[in-house]
């Protein structure tokens, strides 16, 4: 593996509120910001890495236009993954590996307001057995969690805490709500919303040059499991495990961890999954049900928990995006605040 | 600073108009499996696997990355999706190659594929969107009138679009995976085909394929025990434009002339036009074969068709282009960029078969995507870079 | 919720996929058309259900297809009271995942068990089969407790009439609420009193029509002027359009051309009408169109307004002009 490091020299997310998100707009907007708040100079930067999905905006091609927001002109080395944003901060994290270029920039942005994303996702599953069927992302998601309840290990009550942490109402209040697909509520899923989120990585002496105290990026791993629900066990995320093993190596318990629960009884399964113990604080960027932004949501969490290494609140920090049915796939990251 | 790279396996499915003999899971592995024949590997031996297609609406599942994982050998490993518009086959080459040259991964498998026939792919790209301003016919409306204005600038004779479509079928000839096999090919039989988008003709036209192709990129230790030779990653490169600005240059491209450029300059190759023994250009539609050579630096500006009308880039010429047949034969869309560079790279190994050219050393795979403005590209060759 | 003032439009997203199935999914559904049930034994022995052509855990191939029967086990499940439109059944229903009696996996589907008092993990069901299989997963209409009474299903039809399984179709549906942003929104609006809006940035000095939010080059909102420019132009390049699609507002064969407004930095994609055939033959690069815009009563804040481009017969403009603007 080369010896490079690689860090998260910037970071900037703009939720979108009220319909008419313009991907070009979403992106200009973070773009532009992430550069006002940084001294890394627009023309060091040697690749540009996206990811959104056409279908939040039932277009193909959708990211084309994004591409208007980034000013690629003259040409830019340019890639784009149908995808979280995190996976694209992940080739880009490959790319600067390789020595080729010293920065990169890494945006994604995506779309909840236009389309019906609770239909889309049942059209990301198996299409001969899984889809035709119609199960939405709750159904899906309450096998899950079921199957938590069922094993011993939660209760109702348990997810109702992380839904309730950070607002004003009690877990007793939100276990009086009915439920959407049981033992699942409303509240148990993190809201969504349209907006882009950005990032910028930069490498060795100038990423010291450009950031007082680069997040390095000491670990990253993904991985991906079997997708049909009824071939895997829905109480254990083994990928998570693996990738948080891989990411993490030797290193310390983190001081925080961002990770993505698009479910709140998912919060458990990714913090067992990654052995984080109590010293760690969870999603101090907000409840652990934030409002997600799609295909930017795993990117936000890597960027919130840069952010608040570059700003002195910790030292360590590991984040966690993930995607498909059930916490498929995952990416999980570990970064520390340092010299180098 | 990075690690080499080199191709060691090769694998494609038979392209056809409806591969209705298979699922799409099954049309992955067809490619999959060849290319682990070929390398000598079976799937336990590949650290990661990076995914290429083009939009989802055309097989209307979305992210199929997530239920086709599992029949790539993918459950456990790493998993990317790439998605670059057209040139995705192409950007998913480049993708796997940086996991090798970053030294992340030993083995890594690289799969494009469209199954085109799930749904229709005039109706997926002819999408009225609001807003917009209306769009025209499919990929054929959109680039008709760039192939005119390359006529108007260079003085070109209608003739070399047709003769570009029949060098690409007398070739797909020779390759047992093309889908077109159009054996009666002819100037005449081009000539007399129905007009679609003047001026391009419908033999002058790619087809809507079903295909999947795949490569297995090594680490430099691994190529000892691969069975078969090497194809060395000599270069890569990546470079986008926006679709719509000012002073644009649709018809030549700047990222393109950057793309090769840039790629050039890393394999250290001065003189393309002489030192590329073989190339796999992306070419939909047969008069891009002359635009493209221009475009890359493989001709001077609007002699891009005398090289054409030379007979050079012919499979006996001296810069033979798309000795496969090239996407004139075969375009299942999120595929046809990543069977360039693996055409390329069997020239390199000399295992093209029927359609390989004597001694090719080193070898070009370029694809593009969108408006043309997204291309990919890559140098390989038969030697250690 | 859309912003007031805010133009909107729906936009479906609809096609009926037709995929073909391979050979183990042709045999699975070809027998759950004949109301039975193949699961895929892979070569450590595991049985798969639904069967599949290649182990997910491996990636090896599958061939090998065993029955099993209509009864199994919940392994889990949940209670869906207010189905959306396509999902499951049509009344209350959980999801649950059935391990088949045999299989190894589940599969999963919708149980018709009346009230979620009635729905454990661990409680027998069996296959309710569909009266009138099409051809796919739903051959299974859904799972019922095993303790209740067994109904038969509507006679088969004649294995002899059907033809092989060799494709499956799914119909998909999605719909969208497309919200102008306000820049696109005014130049809809423009295009209603048959005016051209474009707008300059203020960085390059670009004039873009249609008028946009952002300057693709410099990245920058574009602040500069609007303009109105006129509805005249040159020709820079052009196609004819000889082949139908669906969707497509002239009949062919029509012109499409690039369009150069006067004063705009970038050409545009439009029509070029009132020609019959004999004219389009006769159209070059360089010359001068009109906008031919839609009647009063036909004005809509939509590129409708402008109907096409048509030639004006006056002289080419000259070449330095415009030929770089393609």
């Amino acid at each position: 593996m080369s010896d490079r490091n690689v860090a998260i020299v910037g970071y900037a997310g703009l939720p979108v509120v009220g319909a008419g998100a313009d991907p070009a707009l979403m992106v200009q907007a973070v773009v532009s910001r992430l550069f006002e708040e940084s001294s890394l100079p627009r023309d060091r930067i040697g690749f540009v890495c996206s990811g959104s999905r056409d279908y939040d905006f039932g277009q193909p091609f959708s990211f084309i236009s994004a591409l208007d927001g980034v000013g690629a002109w003259p040409p830019v080395a340019e890639s784009h993954v149908e995808m979280d944003g995190a996976w694209a901060l992940y080739e880009a994290w490959v790319k600067l590996l390789t020595g080729d270029i010293d920065a990169a920039l890494v945006y994604a942005f995506g779309c909840s307001s236009r389309g019906d994303l609770d239909a889309v996702e049942t059209l990301q599953l198996d299409p001969y057995t899984l889809s035709p069927l119609g199960i939405r992302p709750a159904g899906l998601a309450a096998l899950q969690a079921r199957a938590l309840i069922d094993a011993g290990r939660y209760t109702e009550a348990d997810f109702a805490r992380v839904a309730a942490r950070g607002t004003d109402l009690t877990a007793e209040a939100l276990l009086e709500a009915d439920y959407v697909a049981s033992p699942l509520r409303a509240h148990d899923r993190a809201p969504r919303t349209d907006g882009a989120v950005a990032v910028l990585l930069a490498a060795g002496d100038l990423a010291r040059e450009v950031c007082e105290r680069p997040a390095w990026i000491r670990g990253i791993d993904h991985r991906i499991e079997v997708h049909a629900p009824g071939f895997r066990d829905l109480t254990v995320a083994p990928s998570i495990a693996e990738a948080g093993r891989r990411a993490r190596g030797n290193l310390p318990q983190p001081d925080l961890a961002e990770i993505q629960a698009p479910w709140s009884h998912q919060a458990f399964l990714i913090r067992d999954a990654l052995a984080l113990e109590d010293g760690t604080a969870i999603n101090p960027s907000g409840r652990v049900l934030a409002r997600d932004i799609p295909m930017a949501a795993g990117l936000s969490r890597i960027g919130e928990a840069a952010a608040r290494l570059t700003r002195g609140d910790a030292d360590t920090a590991m984040a966690h995006a993930t995607m498909g049915p059930c916490l498929q796939q995952n990416l999980v990251a570990y970064l520390q605040a340092g010299e180098s | 600073m990075a690690n080499r790279c080199a191709v060691i396996g090769v694998g494609q499915t038979r392209h056809d108009s409806e591969r209705t003999d298979l699922s799409m899971p099954g049309l992955v592995r067809e490619a999959a499996l060849r290319a682990l024949e070929d390398a000598g590997l079976t799937w336990s031996d590949i650290d990661a696997v990076v995914m290429g297609k083009a939009p989802d609406m055309f097989e209307g599942v979305v992210n199929p990355g997530l239920f086709l994982a599992g029949a790539l050998g993918a459950t456990g490993l790493p998993f990317l999706r790439v998605h670059t518009a057209g040139s995705v086959g192409g950007s998913t080459g480049v993708v796997a190659s940086q996991l090798i040259r970053a030294g992340v991964h030993r083995r890594v498998l690289a799969v494009a594929w469209e199954k085109q026939s799930e749904s229709n792919a005039m109706w997926a790209l002819s999408q009225r969107y609001p807003f917009q301003p209306p769009v025209s016919a499919g990929a054929g409306g959109y680039f008709a009138p760039l192939v005119r204005a390359y006529i108007r600038r260079s003085g070109a004779p209608e003739h070399v679009g047709w003769m570009v479509a029949v060098k690409d079928r007398l070739n797909g000839l020779k390759n047992p995976y093309a889908h077109l096999k159009i054996p009666d090919i002819s100037l005449e039989k081009v000539r007399k085909s129905p007009m679609l988008w003047e001026p391009i003709r419908y033999l002058e036209t790619c087809p809507s394929s079903d295909g999947a192709c795949a490569i297995i990129l090594g680490a430099e230790d691994t190529v000892d025990a691969a069975p078969n030779p090497a194809a060395w990653v000599h270069a890569t490169a990546m470079r986008s434009e926006p679709l719509i600005f000012a002073g644009r240059d649709q018809v030549n491209p700047q990222a393109g002339q950057d793309c090769a450029a840039a790629l050039y300059k890393k394999a250290g190759v001065t003189d393309p036009r002489r030192q590329i023994d073989a190339a796999e250009l992306y070419v939909p539609f047969s008069w891009f074969e002359p635009m493209w050579l221009e475009n890359l630096g493989l001709a001077e500006r609007g002699e891009g068709w005398k090289l054409v009308d030379s007979g050079a880039t012919a499979l006996d010429g001296e810069l033979p282009v798309n000795p496969s047949g090239g996407v004139m034969c075969s375009n299942p869309i999120g595929a046809s960029g990543l069977l360039r560079f693996a055409e390329a790279a069997l020239q390199v190994r000399g295992m093209a078969g029927e359609h390989q050219v004597d001694g090719a050393k080193l070898a070009m795979g370029h694809a593009y995507g969108g408006g043309s403005q997204f291309f990919a590209a890559w140098l390989v060759g038969s030697e250690k870079p | 919720m859309a912003d007031s003032g805010a133009l909107t439009e729906p936009f479906e997203l609809k096609y009926a996929y037709k995929r073909s199935l391979g050979p183990v999914l042709q045999q699975f559904f070809e027998a759950l058309r004949r109301r039975r049930v193949l699961g895929a034994r892979t070569a450590s022995g595991r049985v798969l259900m639904p069967p599949s052509e290649y182990d997910p855990d491996t990636g090896e191939a599958v061939s090998e297809l065993v029955p099993l029967p209509e009864t199994g086990v919940v392994t889990s499940w949940s209670w869906v009271d207010a189905p959306a439109p396509g999902e499951g059944l049509e009344r209350p229903f959980a999801w649950a995942l059935v391990r088949l009696d045999g299989a190894d996996t589940a599969m999963l589907h919708a149980l018709d068990a009346g009230s979620a008092e009635r729905v454990h993990t661990g409680m027998a069901v069996r296959i309710r089969w569909a009266d009138a299989p099409v051809g796919g997963i739903r051959d299974i209409a859904c799972f019922v407790p095993a303790d209740d009474p067994i109904e038969a299903p509507a006679p088969l039809p004649d294995p002899a009439a059907l033809e092989p399984l060799t494709r499956i179709v799914t119909p998909t549906h999605l719909s969208y609420t497309v919200q102008a942003d306000p820049v696109r929104t005014e130049c809809l609006l423009a295009l209603a009193e048959r005016r051209l809006l474009a707008r300059r940035c203020h960085q390059c000095g670009e004039v873009y029509v249609p008028a946009r939010a952002t300057c693709p080059t410099c990245a920058v909102i574009c602040e500069g002027e609007d303009i109105d420019l006129p509805d005249t132009g040159v020709v820079t390049t052009f196609c004819v359009i000889n082949i139908p699609f669906q969707g497509q507002l002239l009949t062919p064969p029509y012109a499409c051309a690039h369009i150069l407004l006067d004063g705009a930095s970038v050409p545009l994609f439009q029509i070029i009408g009132g020609c019959d055939a004999a004219d389009l033959s006769k159209i070059r690069a360089g010359m001068r169109v009109k906008a031919v815009w839609a009647a009063d009563d036909a004005l809509t804040p939509t590129w409708e307004s402008l109907r096409w481009f048509e030639l004006t017969g006056e002289p080419d403009a000259p070449a330095a002009d415009w030929e770089r603007y393609v």
